[in-house]
């Protein structure tokens, strides 16, 4: 379970994150929308401890991720996988490198990196594309990579920067399958960061809304596209005004 | 007037922090030998091997100046296989690893501070934390090690270059037989000479390696960002290769 405690966090003088408190609980999908600078990616982003709260705490299974040190942050990254908004992939690396390299790091033996790295490049329907290197790779390819690379790990959490952004429709709606596919074969716990309403209808169990720092509303998908909270609706239609 | 000198202390007293505790996130990564042993010998190629031309370029140059303008100063005044021993102890002691220095930190300095600055703003750094590794193991030990120990051996060459087309100029230009040119090379040597430059340049392969990445890692916004940590890597570098030059001249002549 991860659990935003009343989270806190500032850069320089503007406050991004301003009490966000939210649980994703195991085995379910959680959205998390708002609009662009909100700070969704900055929550994500303290679950891994990539960043460190001014005040508050995210607490991961028991564990408040703040308070641990490199040897108990090194463990429970590895009960997390994390799909980056621009892939990240590392260019110097083939692409079967690079989905090895977090399975290297486990110390696994070289045949059971290569069965898992194959499984996973199967996965999100990338086989064939071991030797090739990101900058060959369309967009929506370095994107599945990075899908491959988290689940490769097999880990009990995938959280999801921006999966969709910067993608056409159908690239898109790929993703979205893919995401689906990863939660019923792997059982893992998603948390989704987006501003593509169509996507977080399509992954999500429920949809959290960040707004002015703090979560604004969240419910099932049903009850966040029967809301009546002006903010959400404006956001989920899209309207400008 | 007053608070823009106080907010330059304070920047400075923070950049100095910050470089400490990077150096402190450098010293905790040195045990994980597993994740940085192995690109060390990669660094060490790129670092070192693919230095080589541009230094011995740069040195052979400096060998021939340096007995032209030895020859020079010294016709007519004092007996000329003395251009020998300025070449050799010139090269030794400052224009070999100094010379060289200073190229490297335009070459390697502003590469590693490039290459680790587009890793950290495309989030590459962060994905190599998430897959549970050391960004100070994985990146930056290698870089620093492989700096450490190739740049004397690209400056012991760099040097024994611009000893040879000292020689070959003084040979070819200088009516200077091999005898006398060897004669003067001898004349005045120390071992001394030997390790004090090859240890200095130990001192600037570090110091460029540091400063290359901690900067690299300090990036912030996009390009941009990118472009002005090379910059910096360059100019720092450059100026506290002549800091430390100073530094073990006092320390150590």
């Amino acid at each position: 379970m991860i659990q935003f405690r009343d989270l806190r966090k500032a850069f320089d003088e503007r406050t991004v994150l301003d009490g966000f408190t939210l649980d994703v609980v195991d085995g379910e999908t959680m959205v998390i929308i708002g609009f662009s600078g909100a700070g969704k990616s900055v929550a994500l982003k303290h679950v891994v401890g990539l960043l460190h709260p001014d005040a508050g705490d995210v607490i991961v299974d028991g564990r408040p991720v703040s308070t641990l040190d490199r040897a108990a942050l090194t463990t429970l990254r590895r009960d997390i996988g994390y799909v980056f908004q621009f892939a990240a992939l590392f260019d110097s690396l083939t692409v079967a490198d690079n989905v090895a390299l977090g399975l290297r790091r486990r110390g696994l033996a070289d045949e059971e990196v290569d069965r898992r790295v194959a499984e996973a490049l199967a996965l999100v329907d990338l086989t064939g594309t071991d030797a090739q290197f990101p900058a060959e790779l369309s967009g929506g390819m370095r994107k599945r990579v990075g899908i491959a690379r988290a689940i490769a790990l097999k880990p009990r959490y995938i959280l999801y920067d921006e999966p969709t952004t910067g993608l056409d429709p159908v690239t898109s709606a790929v993703m979205d399958r893919l995401m689906v596919r990863t939660r019923e074969h792997l059982g893992v716990t998603g948390l989704v960061v987006t501003h593509d309403m169509r996507s977080a209808y399509t992954v999500g169990d429920r949809i959290a809304m960040l707004y002015e720092g703090r979560v604004r509303q969240v419910g099932t998908v049903a009850e966040i596209q029967a809301t009546g909270d002006p903010v959400v609706r404006q956001f989920i239609e899209g309207r400008p005004e | 007037m007053i608070e823009r000198i106080g907010r330059r202390a304070a920047a400075a007293v923070r950049a100095a922090g910050r470089f400490g505790h990077f150096l402190g996130d450098l010293a905790r990564a040195v045990p994980d030998v597993a994740t940085w042993g192995r690109p060390t010998i990669v660094q060490m190629r790129r670092i070192g091997v693919d230095s080589l031309p541009v230094a011995l370029f740069i040195s052979a140059f400096t060998g021939i100046v340096l007995a032209l303008q030895a020859s020079y100063t010294f016709t007519g005044t004092v007996p000329l296989y003395i251009v020998g021993t300025v070449v050799g102890k010139t090269m030794m002691l400052e224009l070999g690893p100094v010379l060289t220095g200073l190229a490297l930190s335009g070459r390697v300095g502003a590469s590693l501070a490039a290459e680790l600055g587009t890793m950290k703003v495309t989030e590459q750094v962060d994905a190599l934390e998430t897959l549970a590794y050391d960004p100070h193991a994985y990146l930056v030990l290698p870089r620093v090690f492989a700096g450490t120990v190739m740049v004397p051996l690209v400056v012991a060459l760099g040097i024994g270059t611009g000893i040879l087309t000292g020689w070959l100029t003084s040979l070819g230009l200088l009516d200077l037989s091999t005898a006398e040119f060897v004669k003067g090379l001898k004349l005045l040597y120390r071992f001394k000479d030997t390790w004090f430059g090859l240890a200095k340049s130990a001192s600037f392969g570090l110091i460029i390696t540091l400063v290359g990445c901690r900067l690299g890692l300090g990036t912030r916004g996009g390009a941009e960002g990118v472009g002005r940590s090379t910059t910096r890597a360059v100019v720092y570098s450059a100026m506290l290769i002549l800091v430390l030059d100073a530094f073990w001249a006092v320390v150590l002549l």
